[in-house]
This record gives C-alpha cells, sequence and structure tokens, in this order.
C-alpha cells in the first residue's frame, strides 16, 4: 500500500475516478500492471489447448480416417484391375504341380498381384505391388512385396508385408491364420496357392525371416516359399515386434483353367461381379471424393 | 488470441460463428489431406517390414 502511492507509472489522469480511494485503486493497478502478463498467459493457454485439440485430431484421424480411406482405396483399385474371376469350371481344373511360370518383377509400386485369404472370411483380397514404401503402396491398404525377394512361385521366398492396425489393416486377422490354411496369390493369368507352415513373432530388425531360406540368410534356396510380415502386438506397442508367417506352394493352375478348389465360393463372386451389392456400394462412395 | 480474432470479425455474431465453423472445417480438412499423412511418416507406428539396423 505505501509503495504504492509513490508508484511513479500509476496513471494520474485514471486517479480522480476511483472517488473511494485504496480499494478501486487496487483493482486498477492489477489490471493495468498485469495486462503484459495475463495476455501472454492467455495467448500461451490458447495455443496449448489448440496443441492439444490437433493432438486429438490426429489421433481420431490415424485411427479412423486412414482405414475409411485404405477401404476405399482398396475397392477402388480392385475394381480397375478388373481381374475378372473364372466361372468355376464344370469339371475339377488339373492342379498343377510341376515348375510353375514365373512372371518378372514389376517397376517400384507397380500393382502385379492379388492375395486371397479364405481364412479372413468377409474380407475382399489384397491388391499386390511391388516395393514396401508406406505412401505409395502400404498405406493405400495394398500389400508391398518386398524387391529383394522372388516372384510368386519361383524357388526362394515370395516376401509381403502390409499394415495390421489403419489404413486399411489388411493383416488385421493375421494370428487367426492356422498351419494348412491355403494363401492364394494371383498374378494375372496364374493362380498360385500357398499353405502356412509356420507362424511366429521376430524382432524389427530379424531381416533373416525374409531370407530365401527363413532363418539362412545367404543359404541356397530349394522350396518355393511366401512370407508375409506385419506388426505385432496389436496396440500402441505394435512397434516392438513383427509377426511373420511363412508358407510354401502346395499347386499352381493358369486362371483359364478355372478356380482353385481353396479358393471360396463368395470370395470368387463377390471379387468377380464390380457391379455387384457389396462392391457398388464402395463406388458409390468413391464418387463422393 | 481467439478473442482478438472474435472481436476482429465484422458482423454479427452468427455471421462470425458461421466464419469460424468455416475456418475450423478447412483446418481439419488440411490436418487431414496433407499435414497428417505427413507427419505420419516421421512416427515410428505402423511399421510392418523387417529392416536392418540401417533402415
Amino acid at each position: 500500500m505505501t509503495t504504492a502511492s509513490t508508484d511513479p507509472f500509476a496513471p494520474v489522469a485514471a486517479r480522480p475516478s476511483g472517488g473511494t480511494g485504496t480499494p478501486d485503486r487496487h483493482v486498477r493497478r492489477r489490471r493495468g500492471g498485469g495486462g503484459f502478463f495475463s495476455t501472454l498467459v492467455g495467448v500461451v493457454g490458447e495455443l496449448l489447448i489448440t496443441v492439444g485439440v490437433l493432438l486429438a485430431l490426429f489421433v481420431v484421424w490415424q485411427l479412423w480416417w486412414t482405414d475409411v480411406q485404405g477401404g476405399r482405396e482398396q475397392a477402388a483399385t480392385i475394381t480397375a484391375m478388373g481381374w475378372d474371376i473364372p466361372e468355376a469350371a464344370a469339371s475339377e481344373p488339373d492342379l498343377r504341380r510341376d515348375d510353375p511360370p514365373v512372371s518378372d518383377a514389376p517397376a517400384e509400386g507397380e500393382l502385379f498381384g492379388q492375395l486371397f485369404v479364405p481364412r479372413w472370411d468377409g474380407q475382399r483380397q489384397i491388391p499386390i505391388a511391388e516395393g514396401t514404401d508406406k505412401r505409395s503402396v502400404l498405406d493405400r491398404a495394398w500389400a508391398g512385396h518386398y524387391p529383394e525377394t522372388v516372384m510368386p512361385g519361383d524357388i526362394g521366398n515370395f516376401s509381403l508385408a502390409a499394415h495390421r492396425m489403419t489404413y486399411g489393416a489388411p493383416f488385421h486377422r493375421v494370428e487367426e491364420l492356422e498351419v494348412g490354411d491355403p494363401l492364394i496369390v494371383r498374378v494375372e493369368e496364374i493362380w498360385y496357392v500357398y499353405r502356412v507352415t509356420e507362424m511366429y513373432p521376430v524382432l524389427p530388425h530379424q531381416v533373416e525371416v525374409v531370407a530365401p531360406v527363413p532363418g539362412e540368410p545367404g543359404a541356397e534356396p530349394g522350396d518355393r516359399l511366401m512370407t508375409l510380415t506385419t506388426c505385432h502386438p496389436i496396440g500402441l506397442n505394435s512397434l516392438q515386434e513383427r509377426f511373420i508367417v511363412h508358407s510354401e506352394l502346395d499347386y499352381w493352375l493358369p486362371v483359364e483353367d478355372g478356380i482353385p478348389p481353396d479358393l471360396p465360393a463368395e470370395l470368387a463372386t463377390s471379387a468377380d461381379a464390380s457391379g455387384a451389392p457389396v462392391d457398388g456400394a464402395d463406388t458409390t462412395m468413391l464418387g463422393g471424393r | 488470441m481467439y478473442g482478438a480474432l472474435w472481436r476482429a470479425l465484422p458482423g454479427p455474431a452468427w455471421l462470425r460463428a458461421l466464419f469460424l465453423l468455416l475456418l475450423v472445417l478447412a483446418v481439419v480438412y488440411v490436418c487431414f489431406e496433407w499435414l497428417f499423412p505427413v507427419v505420419a511418416e516421421y512416427m515410428p507406428f505402423n511399421e510392418t517390414t523387417v529392416e536392418g539396423t540401417g533402415g
């Protein structure tokens, strides 16, 4: 109080308005003296709130919107690829176990195949593209082919990566697979049917799982294998490990000969008709983009 | 900050509210379409591949 009366910064012009003296001057001093700081605190507070809201928005985007977009992108890709599945032949197709034809490696980012997983009942087939780049391949709900691994059907280890959470999560149900389950890869004219042999989690740096002979880098391969990799476990700690599925080629057949008996009828029909109700709904949504 | 924005806007309250709503929608759109996809690339989540220590 005593210092207040000698305050050289107290506005002289404002003094007469405070008729009652001390209490009024006290209020005025708090406003005038704290003006800059209270504004600063207010702005910083609003900035912090804004950052908080943006972080929450990011979580919404990551957990929800990427799935919406990925699903649309995947459906549109399959429609655009237009790989109709032929009617099941009257007679059982000949299942080939001789050396299958192997296509040449495509350019980076190019679509070259589709993966059908009968165990993942109700899920559409997954487009396969060259490379494991996130934005151009994996984030579009496609599976990405490790370019350093062989093409489907070849001796060696054809390896794929795909998201298990978010971005359409093509490999979300990877742990539902069981040993012996068929994994069907189509490369335009050929069906390759692999069977799951082994599944286990590894650490992210264990690149030997995609080696031509899994676990033995540098060894000479003799088997026609396929490996799926995705994140593990599901949740925020999904960066800790990778989930690995190994499989081995069982048989192959040309698409013109029919469809593999392991391909369930509902997968074949829903994939076949690009104008069918299921796909039709997705195409309609696409129109709004 | 936001108080100053509110006072700087012309027109009646409903018009200012409408403008701010559009502004919020624009910010959300920019975030979803451009900002977040770029930020996500630098996030450690969603790694699905096995890579060498250099990768």
